[in-house]
Formats: structure tokens, sequence, C-alpha cells
């Protein structure tokens, strides 16, 4: 008889140290936000889609070497460049990153021999359609550097 | 036991737990034979994401596989990177300086605190307490708040590389991390007092599905699974790597072997990390993060190696067989959550089925770890 009054004490007690703790939370600062009306700031080293780098003059960096593409484990670069006529460099026409295949692995900002790419902070991804995260990033580049 | 599932009576019936089940976290189907709520017989189901892992190391270079050791157990990547890393450190036989090898070992240690933190949630959430999960995610968010800041992603991380790191912590880093511990070392009474002390979660955990070290030992059960049946067998200790010998820190162990041993163990490795990660950052020397000689393509000579790391749920060996060329010619990936979830069959035997539940949510399985 003792054994089942204890159990109904000990359960009593259980109960009011675990809603003591609860409440003392419920009257301390909320810790959530209320996105999308308020966001966090990325981290300088967030590792978002990658992009082109301007320069100081608004150009981008990239000599088409093609060592990104090569590097790329998921294949999800590919670039083209030409060479205008009595230039002695290639010049770059294309940059297609296929975001629905990169896994932010960095390999491709890690390997470029002249810190053409960067990480983008552009976390807010959403679609419809696959199409949508097939990215031009030479024409966002241009925007940007506009 | 009951009687029942000793000897079961003509009138069992099968229950599919899964693919989709939100106990199992993730695709895993269990078979289960029932005699009313008895189980008689347990039979995991695996191949549901199956993603050929191992093929995709022999078709890839060596730092292409990098990104896929990650989604592993995606919850402690970072020990993953690190087994993988190492294993192709010791073949191509590059050192790495101290300062990368320390970072490492916090870096790793943070993470297993979150993986314990969000297994802890979702164990509680399984026996039916929601509130521990919202406080646990919040430690959790701080944690991930500080990961990312140094290593660029929340989860799948990608930031060792071979003969170093990706990148140096910032000067936030050291006062974050400590403050993190400070703040942990305070939620840790709470949580104890909240969950561990509960009634009804001890009543649920204690003296159910107790793992005994011979079972541990035949199906080759590490981690927490096998420290909570009395086996001391921690690889950081008894296979040192990285820098781990220099650190001070005890390997948690309880004999009864019950679901509540291996909720202890867990409970308990998140204050053995938090010593870990704030020596380390005592010691943290100064110097560079990454090797001066790496070369661009590894070839590692020709050779059979193996390593293993103590992962957040055990023991994660790589063994890898290189022909001298840039691809590995074989992967072989042991997980320990497989072999953490081989057991279940045998132990979940008897078991009332909200047991076998909370058994479960004790072995801590990632799936996609499992089926790799």
């Amino acid at each position: 008889m003792s054994g089942y009054f204890k159990e109904i004490y000990d359960g009593g007690k259980s109960l009011l140290v675990g809603m003591g703790i609860t409440f003392r939370y419920m009257v301390q600062p909320v810790v959530t936000l209320q996105y999308p009306h308020e966001t966090v700031p990325m981290t300088p080293r967030f590792r978002g889609h990658i992009d082109l780098a301007c320069d100081q003059a608004g150009n981008h960096k990239c000599i088409v070497c093609g060592t990104c593409q090569r590097n790329c484990p998921s294949g999800c670069i590919s670039l083209k460049g030409e060479k205008p006529e009595g230039a002695k460099k290639k010049l770059l026409i294309a940059y297609q990153l296929d975001f629905t295949k990169c896994s932010l692995c960095g390999t491709c900002v890690e390997s470029c021999p002249t810190d053409a790419l960067i990480f983008s902070k552009n976390y807010n991804l959403a679609g419809l359609s696959g199409q949508e995260f097939i990215l031009d990033l030479l024409k966002r580049q241009e925007e940007r550097s506009k | 036991m009951s009687d029942l599932a000793v000897d079961p009576s003509c009138e069992t019936f099968v229950l599919n737990m899964g693919p989709q089940h939100p106990a199992t976290h993730g695709a895993l189907r269990i078979k289960l034979v029932l005699d009313g709520e008895y189980i008689v017989e347990a039979e995991p189901v695996l191949g549901y994401i199956h993603r050929m892992h191992e093929k995709m190391g022999e078709n890839r270079s060596y730092l292409a596989f990098m990104p896929n050791t990650g989604r592993l157990d995606y919850l402690s990547a970072l020990s993953y990177n690190h087994g993988y890393v190492s294993v192709v450190e010791r073949a191509a036989g590059i050192a790495i300086p101290e300062r990368a090898e320390y970072l490492r070992v916090i870096t790793v240690e943070l993470n297993r605190i979150s993986s314990h933190l969000l297994w802890l949630g979702a164990f509680v959430l399984d026996l039916g307490g929601f509130t521990p999960l919202l406080y646990t995610m919040d430690d959790r968010e701080q944690l991930l708040d500080l990961l990312e800041s140094v290593t660029g992603s929340r989860l799948t991380y990608c930031y060792f590389r071979f003969g170093g790191l990706y990148n140096d912590v910032d000067d936030n880093f050291g006062p974050g991390a400590r403050a993190f511990i400070k703040r942990m070392r305070r939620r840790l009474p709470m949580y104890h007092k909240l969950i561990s002390k509960n009634v009804i979660f001890r009543q649920r955990l204690e003296g159910i599905a107790p793992v005994s070290a011979e079972m541990c030992r035949k199906y080759g059960a590490t981690g927490p699974v096998a420290r909570g049946s009395g086996i001391a067998y921690d690889v950081r200790k008894h296979e040192p790597y990285s820098v781990y010998p220099e650190f001070n820190f005890d390997i948690p162990v309880y004999e009864q072997g019950d679901s509540m041993a291996r909720y202890l163990i867990r409970m308990d490795e998140i204050e053995q990390s938090l010593r870990i990660v704030e020596q380390g950052l005592d010691k943290l020397p100064p110097g560079p993060i990454m090797a001066v000689k790496v070369p661009k393509i590894i070839k590692p000579p020709k050779g059979d190696y193996y390593m293993a790391v103590e992962a957040a749920r055990g023991s994660f060996g790589i063994r890898l067989v290189s022909d001298g060329s840039a691809t590995p010619y074989r992967l072989k990936l042991r997980s320990p959550c497989l072999s953490n979830l081989s057991l279940f069959g045998e132990a979940a035997r008897g078991l009332l089925l909200p047991d076998a539940v909370a058994f479960f949510g004790s072995l801590d399985l990632v799936i996609p770890d499992i089926d790799r």
C-alpha cells in the first residue's frame, strides 16, 4: 500500500518539476524569428550557390581555363569561351550552373586559379521547376556590375 | 516476456513498421510478426534509400568523393569527413599541421554534440514528450550557427581537405564556442531534471530491451550501444587518431544495457565532448591550416589501408584499396548504424510494440548511414 502512495507522490512531484521548468521557459524571451518578416544575416562564409566575382572595374575574372568544370564532383558547371579574332586570350561567353546537382563542396571556388568564383549569400531558393535552378552566372554577374 | 511471445499461438499477424513511419526517422521498414502486442519476430528490411556510395567512390577522384562522406550519417557529417580524409592522408603519406588537427577535433566534437542533441529531442518525441524537442533544437541552433560560420554549411559539411582544412576559423569562433560550452553546462542539469528524472520517461526505459555485451560483440555493435552494455570501447581511446591522445576525457560506460543506459551514455558524452572542445580551444596552436606539399591529384601508392574513427553512433571505418591510380580501386564503408540495427531483431523479441519503438529510438539509427 505504501508503494502505491509513493508512486502517486513521485508521479505528482515529477509532473510539478516538469511543469515548473516549462513555465520558466514560457516567460523567457522568444528565440524564434518571424520568417519571412525577419531574417538572419548570413555569415561571411555561408556557402550559397556560386557566383562570378567582380573585380574593382566590375568585370569578372574568369579566364575560361575550365578547372572548376573538371574538378566539380557532380558535373554541374558548364562554361564556354571564345577567342575573338586577333585576341590572345579566350573570352567567357557562357557560364551555367546546374544548382539541382550541386552539393556545395566548394571545390570549384578552391581550385579557381584567379579567384573568379565566390559563394553567394542567396538562400531564399524556391521554385516550381528544376529549370529555375539552372543559373546563368554570367548574366547574374553582368546585372550586378551594372 | 509474455508466455505467448515465447510460445506464440497460431494467431500471429504481420505488421509493417515503415518504410514511412515517424519513429524510424527515415525510410526503413521493419517487418514485425506480432502476437497481440508482443513481438515474436522483427526483421529489418533495408535498401529503400541505397545510393551506391561505395561504388561511386570507385569511379571518381579522391577529392570528388569528399561531399559523399557528409551524406552517409548526415547528423555527424564531420566525423565521416574526418574518417575519409584521414584514410587518404594515411595512404598518401600526407602530414597535417597541428592547428588543422586541433580544429578538426574541435569541430568534430561540436558536431557530435549537435547530433546527440537532435537525437535527444527526437527520442523524447518518440516517447510522447514534445517540449524537450524545442529546447534541444534551440541549443542545437546555436551550435549550427557556430559551425556555419566556420564551415559554411549547417548539416552536410564538406570542411576538411587532404592535408588540412578548407579555411581557418575566424576570431569570433573561440568566444562563440566558449559561450556555447557555458550555456550547455547550464542546460544539461535542466535536461536531467526535465527528462532523466521524469517518472514516465524512466518507466518506459529502465530495464527495457536489455542488450548484453555478448550480443553487442556478436553483431559488432559499437558506440553508445556497446558502451551502454558495459563494453568500454571507444576508437578515440583504443586506436587513437588525430590529436585525441593529447586530450583528457573519459569514456562513459554503463553496465545495465537497457534503453536508459543508452540514453545516459549520450547525455554523458555531451559533457565529455564539451570538455574536449574546451581543452582544444585552450591548446589551439597558431600556424598554418594546410600542409605545404599536397599533390593536386592524389595518387596513393598501391596498398590496402584502413582507418576507423569514433562517429556519434559508433565506429565508422573506411577500407581503401589503392591500385596507384587517381581513383580508389575499392572503398568499403563500415557504418556503425548497420551493426547497431542488426541486433534489433534478436533484442526486440518478446518486447511490447511501444517498448520496441522506445528501444529503436535508443539505438539512434540514421537510415542513410545504414543503406549507404
